[in-house]
């Protein structure tokens, strides 16, 4: 492990309104590690990654990359920073080819004004290549990505995303929509890109898809981090009781059983 | 069959599956033809040149000198409809462009005759006019993010409004007859009213092979400016939509803003600079129509802009935008103008031609609509 994480939260915080909907975070992601961000529905997993892809800003704490304290104004910003997040919407237009797809905005040309073009060669193969990187054999990137599976979709959001020099991976919810099958291919994409020296950010609530691709364990329940653990340090089941709030969950337990007793 | 064709995906397989891949490469060429967003087109110019061909009055229609009719008729919507193809792709529409026609040879008639503008000038003219109402048209859409489709309506009563009255007060008529009379440069003229390989066809008459009049010039010069303009300006939208950078981006403004958006497409200057793209066309065909006739008229081009539409929609491009293509159109507007000449020809009442229109509309909505499903293997279909 490189003694630099790829990012780093320091003491990170942000109200909306008077609403706190995370305080003081700490987290650290080194290159080569998948960190998971695990948690309920409102515990602030979004607005965690939002602040880290540059949607929201932080009203305290800073955020360092490779060790130096950013400030990430848009997306766009923090990709130029080699933070790349794949949004659930993935940024793909379903009825456009794969490779205009992946190249979408930044296109390779070729040739000069005022017949300079679309590099579709270059493109194909470029795509091509990418998407074989992540394990997917495309014969027809003039396909439409519409007709792609969900997880095939994901590849090809996951690949560009590596491509274009994504040093921090952030993916939100990946597998949230996904069969076991597709789900598990994703999974197969995020241990590729860890082993391509990339700092993968993973955001679920699943821990069955967190755990097995895991290094490093971020709970948070509520706005705060319920603590960080490497996977060593922690069971499965461990992981789940501090996800669901522990002893509140023990408690509601312990009601339903009791509310099931007193029914004849 | 379909069935099987529909739901494999030929493009993609996994590493491991082997046996997959000879099976999917029985998908080929037929299937990939069929998803083609022009198949539709395609199978109604046929059937429609069919059709024709075996009513009566199809010697005539097919004839050279019919054949030239309905080709300058669809040249001139197909001009149209190339720009108009574009725009909606790109996810929006453009109703003042049959106002716009009238409001350009109100420009080029009146800067002739009233601001004594060479020819050249008076078309400069119209088309600077035409870029700024396009720029205005795009911009008003863009910032208001009102749907395109009222902001064009309310330019298309505003630019036929400004035709009627600033001629009226003018002139005091509605109508500008005697443009080309006194003009110092005639030639400008003959690059948009005149034909194309004249000698040619000056040629097959002397060697009987083309009717001719009783001085022996062929009753079809030659090519008429028209037809080239449009084949001419369909290559270049083609090669934009296909081949650029540019062409991407129009696309993916269409097939979804705010992707294009977040990935760094300049959506806005995108749909601006084809609400330009349909004003100039539309200019485009006001020049071509002022110079045959030798003058305006306040009320030219009313509808142009449905029949532009149809055109385009009848070509397989999606009423959505983000799918469809300029060739697509082209055959939209071949298929509008055989039609039209052809029910003429036949001597069907051309009254039921709006009939014929409106059907056919209706059928080719329901046949892209059928092809994005195919497009996408039917995965996002019912």
């Amino acid at each position: 492990m490189s003694p630099t994480p790829a990012i780093e939260l320091e003491h990170v915080g942000k109200r909306f309104g008077s609403v706190i909907a995370l305080r003081d975070i700490d987290m650290k992601v080194h290159p080569g590690e998948v960190h998971c961000l695990l948690g309920d529905n409102g515990a602030g997993k979004s607005t965690l990654i939002k602040i880290l892809s540059g949607v929201y800003r932080p009203n305290s704490g800073r955020i360092l990359v490779a060790g130096h304290e950013v400030e990430f104004r848009s997306p766009r910003d923090a990709a130029e920073y080699g933070v790349a997040t794949v949004f659930q919407d993935l940024g793909l237009i379903p009825l456009m080819s794969i490779s205009r797809n992946f190249f979408l905005g930044r296109e390779p040309v070729k040739g000069i004004f005022p017949f300079r073009r679309f590099d579709k060669e270059r493109a194909d193969a470029i795509a091509r290549q990418a998407m074989a990187d992540v394990g997917i054999e495309v014969r027809d990137p003039a396909q439409a990505v519409g007709t792609l599976s969900g997880g095939e979709r994901q590849s090809v959001a996951i690949a560009r995303a590596i491509h274009f020099g994504a040093k921090v991976l952030i993916l939100d919810e990946p597998t949230s929509a996904l069969g076991v099958h597709q789900a598990a291919m994703v999974l197969k994409f995020i241990i590729e890109a860890r082993l391509r020296g990339l700092a993968v950010i993973f955001i679920t609530h699943n821990i069955r898809h967190a755990y097995p691709v895991g290094d490093v364990f971020t709970l948070l329940n509520r706005g705060a981090s319920q603590g960080t653990y490497r996977k060593s340090e922690i069971t499965r089941d461990e992981v789940l009781s501090i996800m669901s709030g522990g002893e509140d969950m023990a408690a509601v337990e312990r009601g339903l059983e009791r509310l099931l007793a007193s029914t004849p | 069959m379909t069935e099987g064709d529909g739901s494999t995906r030929p493009g993609v397989k996994r590493k491991s599956g082997g046996s997959a891949d000879e099976r999917l490469a029985g998908a080929g060429l037929f299937v990939r033809l069929l998803r083609r967003p022009e198949s539709g087109v395609v199978c109604g110019l046929i059937a429609t040149a069919v059709i024709f061909a075996l009513l009566p009055g199809a010697s005539s229609l097919y004839s050279l000198q019919g054949s030239m009719t309905f080709l300058t008729l669809a040249a001139e919507l197909g001009i149209l409809a190339a720009a108009v193809a574009l725009l909606i792709i790109a996810g929006e529409f453009d109703l003042s462009i049959g106002s716009m026609i009238g409001f350009a040879g109100i420009v080029i008639g009146l800067s002739v005759t009233y601001l004594g503008f060479p020819l050249w000038g008076a078309v400069g003219l119209a088309f600077a006019t035409a870029i700024v109402v396009g720029y205005l048209n795009g911009l008003v859409t863009v910032k208001t993010r009102l749907p395109s489709f009222i902001v064009t309506l309310a330019s298309l009563f505003i630019l036929r409004g400004l035709s009627i009255g600033i001629t009226r007060a003018v002139t005091g008529r509605t109508q500008i007859p005697y443009i080309l009379d006194n003009v110092p440069d005639p030639w400008t003229a003959t690059l948009f009213n005149g034909h194309v390989a004249t000698s040619l066809f000056q040629l097959m008459g002397d060697w009987g092979w083309i009717a001719v009049k009783s001085d022996g010039t062929p009753f079809v010069p030659g090519i008429p400016m028209s037809i080239v303009w449009w084949i001419g300006i369909t290559a270049v939208a083609s090669w934009v939509l296909v081949q650029t950078r540019f062409g991407n981006w129009i696309y993916a403004s269409g097939g979804d803003p705010v992707v294009a958006r977040n990935v760094g497409v300049p959506v806005a200057r995108v749909k601006i600079t084809l609400f330009v793209a349909t004003a100039c066309a539309a200019t485009l065909l006001a020049t071509i129509q002022v110079m045959e006739a030798g003058s305006a008229d306040t009320v030219r081009g009313s509808l142009k802009e449905f029949e532009a539409i149809i055109a385009v929609v009848i070509g397989g491009v999606l009423l959505t935008g983000g799918y469809g293509t300029i060739y697509g159109a082209a055959l939209g507007a071949l298929i509008f103008g055989l039609v039209q000449m052809g029910i003429f020809y036949t001597g069907i009442d051309t009254d039921w031609f709006k009939v014929f229109l409106g059907i056919v509309i209706l059928i080719a909505v329901l046949v892209n609509n059928y092809t994005r499903a195919k497009a996408l293997g039917e995965r996002q279909a019912s």
